[in-house]
């Protein structure tokens, strides 16, 4: 029996609405997915999940059609399924360890953990586990994926939380970096709605560093504190002309139009400008999004400039494949050299310069060189930078004595998470700087079980 | 979050007394906040013009110029903000350097008066130029006059103080005196206008730049102003830079980028309200 393919917005109407690109399993479709799972003895799939579902015993479930007795299996682990089953990378985890990929093609487990987490929620079938308290409080410093798993862990071990976010909606990247067409905010709001109704406070708009340093959160009664303040501060090309108007960061481009919804204006007050001819540099994840955000903003060309070849271009291959097919046109192998601009002080071209590839380089990938001469320039109206980010200073320089590494980073023990400053865990992009939504969500859980620890030897 | 006070300092520009204890008890001059008004609001960068901390309030000072501003403006004693984030930015240092100068233009007295009042208190001598198109645009003389030893005003017609522009006042103090350092705060034109003149005298020159934001946490970069040919974020590096090393021509531009849509918003909401505007979505 072949993998169930799930269906899909066509790709020419979908590159013109925010509605969600993938539209998940029918119930038929789930049951005969899960009969595909061999149900291993030693299942290898479960070592390639970070959060460590146990994934042979939820999709028995679906077998029998018990979906919410999948959906508790699944909540054991893992908190935010319905974000997972759409944003993990399966295909280099979890679906890249089934043994059914060997010859053919894996269990397609992250669609199946969506299915249950969706169909739970669709029927009202959502349940919370009864907690006794222990008398502990966790504060969590982000609402991002690292900070709302361990957020919810901590509060299934009987922990009282509170999150301190900065933003005034929960979600982090979840929610000002993926877009509703790949993860809609219903979604994320569904799920944080959950880990609040375990118990966890919720306290948005708050800039640990600012408002509160870290120390002050000890001093008003905190036993155990968990940073998850991710990789936010973006990085851009520092090429000539990049304070141009037009020029974005992905971050900025994709809050404008996720978190603030200035994909709605005037109905939102925050607006965004996408002219017809949109250049987004890197090829990412997010660069994947911010291209396909363009097309949906209206932008008739939408180019991905990217200084490597396509074997190198780190975004999951599903993206890369959703991206051709709305018509996103890649050019690979060129590099930006210059942003041109107009008299206004708006972008008009983009200069780029070609590239082949060397010899490897410290990533292990070959070092792309440039070809003399070979500069080039096309007309643009916007550049989006989406060449990754950086640690956000913020808390950062506010927290003294924290040991940061040699990039910035929170340096945290790799098995522990611990910080030098004792009680203060760290996890997430704000350690390994920027990954996935999933690894994050790892570092949460782990930071967790040393955090419960942490507290039951003090009290000893 | 609530509004406890509120009066009108001129036409289109109020005042607003929040209680926000939190932030008031971290705030200090040079810092400011990100409100909210509703969800479906922009994020807005607003200075702390004033805080008390025993009080736990901070004041803000809003300047009626598109939709946004039109809206926080007719808010009440009673109303809230859906949030405020805050204190943000990085404070200005208040040391004792001398004599100071500080210059406002317009609404720029808002984020000037904390400046000049802690160096008042910290025993500077405080000379202070307030200038705006007319008197009744004049905002916060009593209560710079109080921190200041001497108040200098400007109008452009003449309606009070001198007639012309605090440019002229300001190169008229310098050459009375020996000044160490000049805090120049208004429209973009003004600040640079300013600097032209210090920059010739070589006297120490701190600015205050509003760029676009939105987050104000260093998250997005939108905030970018080139500072002595490097890119600076407005909102953590900021919002004082050096006025001698900043590229106005560069800030105007980035300031004006989306001024189509403001304008369009705000003409939407003055014929047709906020229900009325929001329909044209459809």
């Amino acid at each position: 029996m072949s993998r169930q393919m799930m269906p899909k917005q066509d790709p020419f109407h979908r590159s013109q609405n925010f509605s969600e690109v993938a539209l998940g399993y029918t119930k038929e479709q789930a049951v005969m997915e899960a009969a595909r799972c061999l149900n291993c003895k030693k299942p290898f799939c479960v070592d390639g999940c970070p959060v460590e579902v146990n994934i042979p015993a939820f999709i028995s479930r679906i077998k029998t059609g018990d979906f919410r007795g999948a959906l508790l299996q699944i909540k054991e682990k893992n908190s935010l399924p319905a974000i997972c089953g759409r944003v993990c990378p399966q295909e280099s985890q979890c679906e890249e360890r089934c043994v059914l990929g060997k010859k053919g093609d894996p269990v397609a487990i992250g669609a199946l953990e969506r299915f249950v987490a969706d169909q739970a929620t669709a029927s009202g079938n959502e349940s919370f586990p009864e907690i006794s308290r222990n008398g502990f409080k966790a504060a969590v410093i982000g609402a991002g994926p690292a900070g709302l798993t361990a957020a919810a862990d901590l509060a299934l071990q009987g922990f009282d939380v509170t999150i301190f976010e900065s933003l005034h909606s929960p979600g982090g990247v979840l929610q000002y970096g993926i877009p509703q067409f790949r993860l809609p905010k219903e979604i994320v709001a569904r799920e944080v709605d959950y880990i609040q109704n375990l118990g966890v406070k919720l306290n948005t708009s708050v800039l640990v560093g600012q408002t509160i340093t870290v120390q002050e959160l000890f001093d008003s009664g905190f036993d155990a504190v968990f940073i998850g303040t991710g990789a936010g501060l973006p990085y851009f090309l520092e090429i000539p002309g990049e304070n141009y108007n037009g020029v974005y960061s992905a971050n900025e481009f994709l809050t404008r139009v996720n978190l603030m919804k200035a994909y709605r204006f005037p109905e939102y007050d925050t607006p965004v400008r996408i002219g017809s001819r949109v250049a987004v540099v890197g090829a990412g994840n997010v660069a994947m999004d911010a291209a396909r955000t363009s097309l949906r903003l209206g932008a008739q060309e939408v180019y991905i400039v990217y200084r490597r070849s396509a074997a190198e271009m780190p975004a999951r291959h599903e993206e890369i494949e959703n991206a051709k097919e709305e018509g996103i046109i890649f050019k690979l192998l060129t590099n930006p050299t210059r942003i041109i601009g107009n008299d206004q002080g708006e972008v008009a071209a983009l200069e780029c310069i070609e590239m082949e590839l060397g010899e490897p380089d410290a990533s292990g990938r070959r070092r792309p060189v440039t070809i003399p001469g070979s500069e080039f320039q096309f007309p643009v109206d916007n550049v989006i930078v989406a060449i990754g980010q950086g640690p956000n200073p913020v808390l950062l320089r506010s927290t003294k004595g924290l040991n940061l590494n040699k990039h910035g980073y929170i340096q945290a023990d790799p098995e522990t998470l611990a910080t030098n400053i004792p009680g203060v865990y760290a996890g997430g992009d704000i350690v390994t700087g920027a990954a996935t939504v999933i690894a994050a969500m790892g570092a949460g859980k782990k930071a967790a079980r040393q955090m419960v620890e942490y507290c039951k030897r003090k009290v000893v | 979050m609530e509004i406890i006070a509120k009066d009108t300092l001129a036409q289109r520009i109020v005042r607003l007394v929040v209680k926000t204890p939190a932030i008031a008890a971290k705030a200090r001059p040079g810092h400011f906040v990100v409100v909210r008004l509703d969800d479906r609001a922009e994020r807005i960068p607003l200075t702390i013009a004033d805080f008390n901390r025993e009080k736990g309030t901070i004041t803000l000072i809003i300047q009626e110029v598109g939709k946004s501003t039109a809206l926080i403006n007719k808010m009440t004693v009673g109303d809230r903000f859906a949030d405020i984030l805050g204190p943000l930015g990085t404070p200005y240092p208040i040391e004792k350097i001398g004599t100071v100068v500080g210059v406002a233009g317009g609404l720029g007295a808002a984020p000037l008066y904390p400046k000049v009042k802690a160096l008042y208190e910290a025993g500077n001598k405080v000379i202070t130029i307030l200038g705006a198109q007319r008197q009744e645009l004049l905002i916060l003389a009593d209560e710079l006059k109080a921190m200041s030893h001497q108040l200098l005003i400007s109008t452009d017609d003449g309606s009070l103080g001198h007639k012309g522009f605090v440019t002229d006042l300001l190169r008229q103090v310098l050459h009375q005196e020996k000044v160490d350092e000049v805090i120049a705060i208004g429209p973009v034109v003004m600040m640079e206008a300013c600097c032209k003149i210090t920059r010739e005298l070589n006297v120490k020159t701190v600015v205050s730049l509003n760029a676009v934001m939105v987050d104000g946490t260093g998250m997005c970069g939108g905030c970018r102003v080139t500072v002595g040919g490097t890119s600076k974020f407005c909102c953590v590096d900021g919002p004082s830079f050096d006025g001698l090393a900043v590229d106005f021509t560069e800030l105007r531009q980035r300031q004006r980028y989306y001024s189509a849509q403001e304008k369009a918003a705000y003409q939407a909401y003055q014929e047709h309200g906020t229900e009325g505007c929001r329909c044209l979505a459809k």
